[in-house]
């Protein structure tokens, strides 16, 4: 049994093409991206080592301090709506007829391409024919306003599609986590007289917090990296209103073909992700481990 | 339970809570009930005007049917386009790289979780922190390395990048059910002389075949929807999926909004109708995939 369990040629063949397609496509590529970061390259010419200037650069480009704002401001508007998606599982974990059918619906949008959700949206945003300005023009308003051309509107416009696209998602995850909670201490408190507040509160939020740990660390660091609606729908305009450290970093390399910048901004991409997931495991962590009793 | 509770108060507050959770529930209801029309009404009306003319487009109330539906959009944006050309190159791409994935993280994950040796954990390390990379971090060598390999451009370095960075997220869902798995299934099979390979290929892996379909279609979500690494390594319209194709046909019919409506219901059809048929499937391992992360 061991021996046969232990056979070093199975064992190679089965992990060795995984785990060099691993190397090949996803770590061999950050350690360049890094390398490729201390140097001045179109992406086709030769590369010029030039240490540490383009890491410089990015600590004093105010374009790349701007998008990074962005992301975060993404991630803020994510991480509260967080608190909306969790009551909405709640409510719907409880004994709601047709709740299966409704969290399915809820999904729908994120099972949808990027792309199509982009070009949906900037339909429903058109200025004169759009959905949302015809509605508004048949209340009444007169001067609906451009919704992405406007630089202080964009982002906002912007981040309504991105809850769209993904609440059903985390709806689901947190109706899940609430499910596993055994049914038995729920009905232990209310046979005590617990309320159902006190019930949402006191059990349910406890015992769901490593599931609202990943779901936080889920919708703040997929906030950080967040590019496709945003690349297809503004492309960063009006002027940079709507640009985010992804579609900043992509203009860099496959625009502007600075692949040295575009790297140093990508790692730092990547930087900004490690981190923003190790501090909100240590803010997050708990030293008592939930039991099931 | 329920009415224990109520026993204990007088009768004139009995009913009048119970009123209230009447009350409450309905509100709860209505609450949900939105949130369900505001995640489907975009897509309605995506429907509604695909089977509009820009003259219906724009003078008719946009929740209002079409006087006759123009299913005409759907046979010109076929037939005009590469609509059809990158239909097939979606389906293709997809079937292979999902086909590749859960192969591949089956061989890995059966290592993992059944065979013993050194180092295991260490493999099962480096897939899981793959979890954390985004990808766009790893974007611009991978352009460069397949730019030296001539492989730009072509489908396999698509299918390369989704097999690696769709490797972690599958094996994630893998584990589980393969720490489940008796040990005594293996044991017999030693016992009867079976060879590691016959066991994997004539028990394990038709044992797992509930998971395997699990993770195939959250896959082949992920797969037809991806944007930017297309985006990135293709440039003739020979070789584009559908998403990005149908970013770059919309491009050239930016004022024919029933063309373009019937450009999107295509792209997104086949996901709608897929989910119409497995959803659990595909609600459970979305659930799977995220929680135990």
């Amino acid at each position: 049994m061991e021996k046969v369990m232990s056979n070093k040629l199975v064992i190679a063949l089965y992990v060795l093409p995984s785990l060099l397609l691993l190397f090949a496509v996803i770590y061999v590529p950050i350690v360049l991206t890094g390398y490729y970061g201390l140097n001045q390259w179109n992406g086709i010419g030769p590369m010029t080592f030039v240490g540490l200037d383009n890491y410089q650069h990015l600590f004093t480009d105010a374009a790349f301090w701007q998008s990074a704002w962005h992301s975060l401001l993404l991630a803020l508007f994510s991480g509260i709506s967080l608190i909306g998606y969790l009551v909405v599982a709640m409510i719907l974990s409880g004994k709601i007829k047709g709740a299966n059918l409704l969290r399915k619906i809820y999904l729908i949008p994120m099972l949808l391409s990027s792309v199509a959700i982009a070009q949906l949206w900037l339909k429903m945003y058109h200025p004169t024919n759009g959905v949302l300005n015809s509605l508004l023009a048949s209340v009444g308003v007169h001067n609906p306003p451009e919704w992405l051309a406007n630089p202080s509107l964009v982002l906002l416009a912007l981040f309504i599609p991105i809850i769209w696209q993904y609440a059903g998602f985390y709806i689901l995850i947190y109706y899940a986590g609430l499910k596993n909670i055994p049914e038995t201490l729920m009905e232990a408190a209310r046979i005590d007289g617990a309320s159902a507040w006190q019930i949402a509160t006191r059990i349910k939020l406890p015992l769901l917090r490593e599931v609202i740990n990943v779901t936080i660390i889920l919708s703040i660091v997929g906030s950080l990296k967040y590019f496709d609606l945003i690349y297809v729908m503004t492309d960063g305009g009006p002027n940079g209103a709507s640009e985010v450290m992804a579609s900043y970093m992509y203009h860099q390399a496959f625009r502007s073909f600075d692949f040295g910048y575009g790297s140093a901004t990508a790692f730092a991409l990547l930087l900004i992700c490690l981190v923003a997931t190790w501090v909100i495991r240590k803010v997050t962590a708990t030293s008592d481990t939930i039991q099931y009793s | 339970m329920k009415t224990q509770a109520a026993a204990n108060y007088p009768l004139g507050v009995a009913i009048r809570g119970k009123l209230l959770t009447r009350v409450g529930y309905a509100a709860l209801y209505i609450l949900l009930i939105i949130l369900a029309v505001t995640q489907l009404l975009p897509l309605v009306w995506l429907m509604l005007f695909s089977l509009k003319n820009n003259q219906e487009v724009f003078n008719l109330p946009p929740f209002a049917f079409p006087s006759q539906p123009h299913w005409e959009n759907y046979m010109n944006v076929w037939t005009s386009g590469n609509i059809g050309r990158y239909f097939f190159n979606s389906v293709w791409i997809t079937v292979i790289s999902v086909a590749l994935t859960v192969l591949l993280a089956s061989f890995v994950t059966f290592a993992i979780t059944r065979m013993s040796w050194k180092g295991s954990q260490l493999v099962l390390g480096l897939f899981m922190v793959g979890l954390m990379i985004p990808v766009h971090s790893t974007l611009i060598p991978l352009f460069s390395m397949f730019l030296k390999l001539h492989l730009t451009d072509t489908s396999v370095s698509i299918i390369l990048s989704y097999v690696a960075f769709n490797l972690p997220t599958t094996m994630m869902i893998l584990l589980g059910f393969y720490y489940a798995l008796p040990r005594e299934v293996e044991e017999a099979a030693v016992m009867d002389g079976c060879s590691v390979n016959r066991m994997f290929f004539r028990i394990v892996l038709p044992m797992t075949t509930p998971v395997m379909a699990t993770t195939s279609i959250i896959n082949m979500i992920y797969n037809w929807n991806e944007f930017i690494f297309v985006n990135t390594f293709i440039s003739s319209d020979e070789n584009k999926t559908l998403t990005v194709g149908v970013q770059n046909f919309i491009g050239q019919y930016t004022t024919d909004w029933g063309a373009i409506g019937a450009t999107l219901m295509i792209s997104i059809l086949p996901i709608l109708l897929v989910f119409l048929i497995m959803s659990d499937r595909i609600v459970e391992g979305i659930a799977a995939g995220s929680v135990k992360g």
